[in-house]
């Protein structure tokens, strides 16, 4: 039966998206092996001391959040895990939200955390590596006040942050510019700060060169399948770990379907040289 | 006791000759920063380091366990002087040290001489390839498919009486892939306004939906089609990436374009769009310096122009040999990179890192 | 004069941005920042001819009832909703013209702008982003054909990425020895991606550069014109 490209396409998407769909809803359990890109940031805010203040850049918005938002989840709470103090910034506007969202859902386990104290959103500002580069200088001059329009004197965790070099670590959760890209130029190579972060699957390659011998990012998250790593490592079965069932079922059916399209080819170039 | 105090005046004076701190302006930058280098008695414990402020009051800005390092205090103002103290902590005493410096903003960043380097050669290389051109020298430049189909496509679009749809990527115009993308648009839009095509370009950001109209207009002026220029093809959509994205589908899925141009920057939305081009049955090219988005536009696109010919069309479309000599100059600087690699592989197996730390100054 | 002044205006600014980039000392160190921020304000201006751009094309459509108008009205009464609600009660801890509207937060449970933001736009831009998982289907299904040596080798490391990137990788391959764990199926894919695929995405990157420089350069001697709308 010779089916019109059109009704192959619809084949396709529907049973994509049943496989996709199913182990949603009936988890098969599957564990990841974790990768070494993964060890490497996790392994760096394990071993920051406790009380040290870092930065987790929210520079994404809501169409990226399927694969960032566990992420950002697993750091703070990895960061809360180790008494460390988090400051969410936004290179992008609506990672204001997405900050939001994450403290929400992480402080709904760990409600002795205070905002202020343990953690806060300073906010959106935009210019990208100008912003970066003037944090450098002075966080208070860029964020004189946080999102909830407490002044930035005020909140006790910032008592002693001045700029850039007083934080321990910053990890930018990217999937676009500007991202993890501007932070590792600025905040890495001008001040010395250590550098991890996270993108989309997408984007990874790209980043894979910069996690060297001179840790010009220490570490990448890249991808749900990254996300699941990190949520093994902290001991928590978050919405990544459930969501990479579906993620290996698509892509067992995407090797199903490039095979299917390989014998169309093959028998349909046997039809003609017979 | 007399004993006793000997030992205390010998250990007090060894402490203080042992021990050494000094503050100088770190070198070759914009004068906010000072280099602090201390030398200490191996029986150091600790190392605080504050810098006293306007008023005099120190603030910590660097705490060590080393007996001798070097520390370098960032984010400062230029051409200000600066007061350090110095506190090590012994067993059971402790010694403070003053140093101070000025910072000095200096006119040259040693670190980026590398860079310097390779950026003069490289443009002397363009350039002196310019002059060769105007000189009259001819070079060949290899065929770029993706640009010979313009014609092609053109015709199609003409033919089936469809519009062509252009979409110069969704970065701003400080972006110079959208530079690049203008410049092709202006080539696409003397062909549509000889064929009398319909040009549909839609914009992700004001500043470009301005150029773009502009180019757009100039090009139909130039071939005397001042009369077919609508403005209102070339439009704003939104700002957001994947509400632009949607907009455009929907233009593919209505319109029906018969040829699709993917010029510039693009990101996570470069396949959506390719696939839905493809699937309307579109003759498709597209173009852009985004490494990973490239594997997307060639499974799905008829002609993918790759990394450096998006910013060799401008000059391969004109056939000015000003332009065609400058991408001569592009060739001289691969070579020069490959020379650059196989020698900095070979001199890294050695164990002679000079080049590599030359280089490598311009990133560090 | 039209042509001339732009074409030396974009000289000058090229060299001192160029210069800048090597010289630390004032006004050098602060110019880059200087020409960003007045490209923000320009553009800050220019969101209006956009904002125009997009009224006055739905309108235009909406007026002459064209095909698919009705999606047209439905695109401009949420720019309108979204601009109004935005407006009147703000965002988040942002007051709008009637402050910040307890009433009807009260009954939404937060304020409209962010209702509509997180009930519409967020499930939306998500939607979106989701149709990329089926149309990498289809493009695997019609691109990964074997034709020939290149096509088995993309075929080869194509399949090998995308196993070794699930659970399904460690389970097929968990089993070798400690000796053989470059053979191990997500070893195997990270070294795909660390190796091979850097090394060609540096080239291009490389060779993407080396174009960007040249276009430049071009740009700058005022070469080329294009971008301005030619050379007439």
């Amino acid at each position: 039966m010779k089916l019109s490209p059109v009704a192959e396409r619809r084949i396709i998407f529907t049973v994509l998206l049943f496989a996709v769909a199913l182990p949603l809803v009936f988890p098969i359990g599957w564990t990841t092996e974790i990768s070494e890109y993964t060890r490497i940031a996790y392994r760096l805010i394990e071993e920051t001391d406790e009380n040290k203040v870092v930065i987790i850049s929210f520079d994404y918005d809501p169409s990226t959040m399927t694969e960032l938002q566990p992420m950002a989840e697993a750091m703070i709470e990895h960061a809360f895990k180790k008494n460390q103090r988090v400051i969410a910034t936004a290179l992008w506007p609506m990672g204001v939200q997405m900050a939001e969202q994450a403290f929400d859902k992480v402080c709904s386990h760990y409600p002795d955390k205070e905002r202020g104290v343990d953690y806060t959103n300073l906010g959106y500002k935009v210019g990208g590596m100008v912003t970066i580069q003037a944090m450098g200088r002075s966080l208070s001059d860029v964020y004189p006040v946080d999102n909830q329009n407490t002044p930035y004197e005020e909140i006790p965790m910032l008592q002693n942050v001045r700029r850039l070099r007083d934080i321990a670590w910053i990890s930018s959760l990217s999937s676009g510019v500007p991202g993890l890209k501007e932070w590792m130029m600025v905040a890495r190579d001008s001040y010395q700060v250590p550098v991890t972060g996270g993108c989309t699957a997408i984007s990874a390659p790209g980043f894979f060169p910069y996690v060297n011998e001179q840790r010009q990012l220490h570490g990448l998250l890249g991808g749900l399948k990254a996300a699941s790593e990190y949520e093994s490592l902290i001991g928590r079965l978050g919405s990544a770990t459930t969501k990479m069932d579906a993620q290996s079922i698509a892509h067992l059916l995407i090797l199903i379907f490039i095979a299917i399209g390989n014998i169309k080819v093959w028998h349909g170039k046997k039809g003609r040289q017979q | 006791m007399k004993h006793g105090m000997v030992l205390v005046f010998l250990f007090t004076i060894t402490i203080l000759c042992a021990n050494s701190f000094h503050a100088t302006d770190s070198p070759w930058d914009d004068g906010k920063a000072i280099d602090l280098f201390w030398e200490l008695s191996p029986m150091t414990r600790q190392v605080s380091i504050h810098r006293l402020n306007e008023n005099g009051n120190p603030v910590e800005v660097h705490k060590s366990t080393l007996a001798e390092g070097s520390f370098t205090d960032y984010g400062l103002e230029a051409n200000t002087h600066y007061q350090y103290r110095l506190t090590a902590y012994f067993a059971d005493d402790n010694l403070t040290l003053m140093a101070d410096s000025n910072t000095r903003e200096q006119w040259f960043f040693l670190r980026k001489l590398g860079f310097l380097l390779l950026l003069l050669i490289v443009s002397c290389a363009i350039i002196y390839y310019i002059r060769a051109a105007r000189n009259g020298n001819e070079f060949f430049i290899r065929r770029i498919a993706g640009l010979d189909s313009m014609e092609e496509a053109v015709g199609r679009a003409t033919e089936k009486g469809r519009p062509i749809l252009f979409v110069p990527g969704i970065s701003d115009l400080d972006d110079i892939q959208t530079i690049a993308s203008l410049t092709i648009l202006s080539h696409l839009a003397e062909r549509s306004a000889e064929y009398n095509t319909e040009l549909i370009v839609p914009c992700r950001f004001s500043m470009v939906l301005s150029a773009a109209r502009e180019v757009v207009k100039e090009a139909y002026i130039k071939v005397g089609r001042p009369d077919a220029y609508k403005a209102d093809n070339i439009f704003y959509l939104t700002d957001d990436q994947f509400g632009f994205v949607a907009g455009i589908d929907g233009i593919m899925l209505r319109e029906k374009p018969a040829a699709n141009f993917f010029m510039g920057s693009f990101y996570a939305e470069s396949l959506i769009l390719a696939e839905t081009g493809f699937a309307t049955g579109a003759i498709q090219t597209a173009g852009t310096a985004q490494a990973h988005q490239l594997p997307f536009f060639v499974v799905s696109c008829d002609y993918t122009l790759i990394g450096e010919e998006l910013f060799a069309a401008s000059a391969y479309l004109s056939k000015d040999p000003q332009q065609l000599g400058s991408l001569k100059g592009h060739d001289f600087g691969k070579l020069m990179i490959i020379v650059l690699i196989v020698l900095g592989v070979i001199l890294e197996i050695l164990g002679i890192s000079a080049l590599k730390e030359f280089i490598a100054g311009a990133v560090s | 004069m039209k042509r001339s002044l732009p074409l030396i205006f974009a000289f000058v600014v090229g060299i001192i941005v160029l210069i800048s980039e090597f010289i630390p000392h004032r006004p050098f160190n602060q110019i880059v920042s200087t020409l960003e921020n007045w490209f923000m304000i320009i553009s800050g201006f220019a969101i209006l001819l956009g904002q125009i751009s997009l009224i006055r094309m739905n309108a235009n459509k909406i007026a002459n009832r064209l095909p698919d108008w009705q999606y047209h009205l439905a695109g401009l009464v949420s720019f309108a909703l979204m601009l109004i609600f935005g407006l009147l009660w703000g965002m988040q801890e942002t007051p709008g013209l009637m402050g910040d509207g307890q009433g009807i937060s009260a009954y939404l449970g937060s304020k409209p702008f962010d209702y509509l933001f997180e009930n519409a736009y967020m499930p939306l831009s998500a939607t979106l982003f989701s149709l990329l998982a089926f149309f990498i289907a289809s493009a695997a299904y019609r691109a990964f054909i074997i034709r020939g040596f290149e096509s088995n080798l993309l075929m080869i490391t194509a399949v090998i990425v995308i196993i070794g990137r699930t659970s399904i990788g460690t389970m097929l391959t968990g089993w070798l020895p400690e000796s053989l764990s470059f053979w191990h199926i997500p070893n195997l894919a990270d070294f795909i991606m660390e190796f091979p695929n850097s090394a060609a995405q540096r080239a291009i990157l490389i060779s993407a550069g080396l174009g960007i420089v040249g276009s430049s350069l071009r740009i700058i001697l005022g070469i080329e014109r294009s971008y301005l709308g030619g050379d007439k």
